[in-house]
């Protein structure tokens, strides 16, 4: 009898604690190493997952992870399959029409790779003729198509994963990314035949003014609350300590 | 958004249904060409002609054709310096490429299946009708079973060929712009899910049934020929 | 061969998730295939137009195009027009639920045709003997109608399924972790795409084979039955 009671306390706890927690449902990728990916044990982890996770810990809320296509990320947080995206999404004009963003959670440039020994120049005259690899609808693909569509033919995919695996068998000459991203990949097995080339570009026209948190629009409360809790990571550890594991240099950029 | 302003994107649509036919045309014309020596193969009395062409049309019945179209894309991949050995990765290279060879396949394996079971239901009389005449083995083929076979097999196969068209849109998940892949473009660029979708299902719907409607003509046409005939 | 650095066993585990959407939408494709049956032979003109709208339809667009107006596209019209009612509501598709109905739903249009062919191959006269034994008419449905439709109807139906659960690796592209979504995060990550992928092809070719004994063996079952 003690024992049924305790269970039947225990039982009542835990549903009253499922029922007052708020769940938050986070919108990701899973196919953007080392910010979000699917393991082997095929869960969700990286950079942006952390990042989440540590936010929602904050704000005292269950976070839920949803994942969904990169071109059907926005729909997907429009028709509310989700209600914020957290997957290194740049905010930018043309995506401020349609969703709202909070304050960014970090900054990268965009860069390019070609395979070693191949000294293609990262400049109009150079990439005329080639064909680029990148991930469609992204700042980087408007980005390159803005600076060198003219000479050269952008190649979009729907993740950069599968523009990696075309750059590895040489159906792309160069790949352009998020410079992170680029790093990661140059560092792994398959990456090792590449190097990064040409400068840090972090044109604001095409670039955006860093990774933020993508919301719906006229969600202002769910907006002050996520900022005020990437202003509580970031004062007290949890972001540095995320950083730490992923990279070994800061990623946030100028304040 | 609304209807009207997706009418400044009908140009980038058409580059794309372009492509759609394209695709469509190329693998559907070789397809049937590779499909007929197929079909032969697999009624042929010689075990070494049966089985490969049994597991040729098994393997290519019984996946999916994203499957197999991931497979060749970026699955040759993995064989890049094999196949540039072979001087063959400059056309695995290109998408579009990939897209007509394992369009081609798949339909090359549905079609010899339908052609198999056309040619089986020839009428004996036909047949021996034919070899009474003292026609030899080509000949008869040529003459009396293949043509017999067509018209049987003439309805079957514009299913195949509508089923074929409207597959050819999962090229849009290897790159290609076709229609589906425009569409998805211009869902990225305008975030105007249903009107795009819905624009892109009626065009294919336009097509389906242009196709459907010239298949019964040409029915029609080939009935009418047997019926003169008799 | 088949090891990719431990990404194998998730691809295989994939094969739960393929076959519950596909015998989900097999038995949503039954009943819309039923319904379609009858709506096709009612004498209600609406009704009739209605189902052959159905039809119509769903052999003319890709299967593509209707998995992502299911997926994206409705739930976001649905709320759009309700919004411009003043209500704001929650339509929430989950990748399994949106698969399901998809494909459900397309593949019922192919099994009202299969009823179709099968209600009309049963003989009149046995409608007309159960009227007269003073049979009503779903009592007749269940006794007579049904047990012979199902005959006639299971080789179409298995050539359904055959061909649905091809299908089911369309739901890969929203996210429902499948067999080929599997494959794709192996083939990604491992960067052996063809290894992955073609193991996820013979993983469907087994699921073929198996559907094809399995039928095989109930047609045999049901021939007997229905022969006695």
């Amino acid at each position: 009898m003690k024992f049924a009671t305790r269970i039947l306390v225990a039982l009542l706890a835990t549903a009253s604690i499922y029922g007052q927690a708020e769940t938050l449902k986070m919108g990701t990728e899973g196919a953007y190493a080392p910010f979000n990916l699917v393991n082997k044990e095929g869960q969700l982890e990286g950079f942006d997952i952390d990042i989440g996770n540590a936010l929602c810990a904050e704000m005292k809320v269950e976070c839920e992870w949803v994942t969904a296509d990169w071109d059907g990320i926005i729909p997907a947080l429009m028709s509310k399959k989700f209600d914020s995206i957290v997957a290194s999404m740049s905010i930018t004009d043309e995506r401020k029409q349609k969703i709202d963003f909070t304050k960014k959670y970090y900054t990268s440039p965009v860069k390019f790779a070609r395979p070693k020994g191949s000294k293609v120049d990262i400049s109009v005259e150079g990439l005329k003729g080639k064909v680029i690899g990148v991930q469609g609808s992204t700042v980087t693909e408007n980005f390159v198509k803005g600076m060198f569509g003219d000479v050269a033919e952008v190649k979009a995919y729907g993740g950069q994963d599968e523009a990696n695996l075309d750059f590895v068998s040489g159906r792309v000459d160069l790949i352009a990314a998020d410079s992170f991203v680029l790093y990661d990949f140059l560092a792994s097995e398959d990456g090792a035949f590449a190097e990064a080339a040409g400068p840090d570009f972090d044109n604001p026209k095409y670039l955006g003014e860093g990774i933020g948190i993508g919301i719906r629009k006229g969600d202002d409360e769910l907006k002050a609350r996520l900022n005020k809790a990437i202003k509580a990571i970031r004062a007290n550890g949890t972001y540095q300590k995320i950083n730490e594991k992923y990279f070994a240099f800061d990623v946030y950029g100028a304040e | 958004m609304n209807f009207e302003m997706l009418m400044g994107y009908a140009p980038r649509l058409l580059d794309g249904l372009w492509i759609t036919i394209g695709i469509t045309g190329l693998s559907v014309l070789i397809g049937l060409i590779l499909a007929v020596p197929l079909a032969l193969m697999r009624l042929s009395s010689y075990k070494v002609f049966q089985w490969p062409s049994y597991f040729f049309v098994f393997y290519f019945r019984g996946t999916p054709l994203l499957v197999q179209l991931f497979l060749v894309y970026y699955g040759s991949g993995q064989f890049r310096v094999e196949l540039t050995e072979l001087g063959l990765w400059g056309y695995f290279r290109e998408a579009y490429f990939c897209a007509v060879f394992t369009l081609t396949l798949n339909t090359c394996a549905y079609t010899a299946e339908i052609l198999r079971g056309a040619i089986q239901s020839v009428p004996k009389g036909e047949i021996e009708a034919g070899r009474a005449c003292g026609m030899s083995g080509v000949l008869l083929y040529r003459r009396i079973i293949l043509p017999s076979a067509l018209r049987t097999a003439w309805p079957a196969y514009g299913n195949e060929v509508i089923f074929l068209m409207q597959a050819s849109s999962l090229v849009s998940i290897i790159t290609l712009l076709d229609l589906t892949g425009v569409a998805r473009r211009i869902i990225s660029e305008t975030f105007a899910v249903y009107e795009v979708y819905l624009l892109i299902a009626a065009a294919y719907l336009v097509i389906t049934y242009v196709l459907v409607f010239v298949f019964k003509r040409v029915e029609t046409h080939l009935q009418r020929h047997v019926q003169s005939m008799s | 061969m088949f090891d990719l650095d431990g990404y194998a066993p998730i691809i295989i585990a994939g094969i739960k998730n393929t076959l519950m959407v596909g015998l989900s939408a097999m038995c949503l494709a039954i009943i819309f295939g039923l319904i379609g049956a009858w709506a096709k032979t009612a004498s209600n003109w609406f009704i009739r137009s209605f189902a052959n709208v159905y039809t119509t339809v769903v052999r003319g667009v890709p299967e593509l195009i209707l998995l992502l107006l299911f997926y994206y596209g409705f739930p976001q019209l649905i709320q759009d027009m309700a919004e411009s009612f003043g209500y704001e509501i929650l339509v929430d598709l989950n990748p399994f639920l949106a698969g399901t109905l998809t494909i459900g739903f397309i593949y019922g249009a192919f099994c009202t045709e299969v009823f179709r062919g099968a209600f009309a191959s049963i003989p009149l006269g046995q409608a007309e003997s159960a009227k007269a034994l003073g049979m009503s008419g779903p009592l007749m449905y269940r006794r007579i109608l049904l047990p012979q439709v199902m005959h006639f109807a299971l080789p179409g139906l298995g050539n359904v399924w055959l061909v649905l659960i091809k299908a089911t690796a369309l739901i890969s592209i929203i996210q429902l972790d499948e067999i080929m979504r599997m494959a794709k995060i192996a083939a990604n990550a491992t960067r052996e795409p063809f290894t992955a992928y073609f193991l996820a092809s013979l993983l469907f070719l087994a699921i073929t084979v198996v559907s094809m004994v399995g039928q095989h063996y109930l047609e045999k079952k049901w021939s007997r039955a229905g022969a006695h």
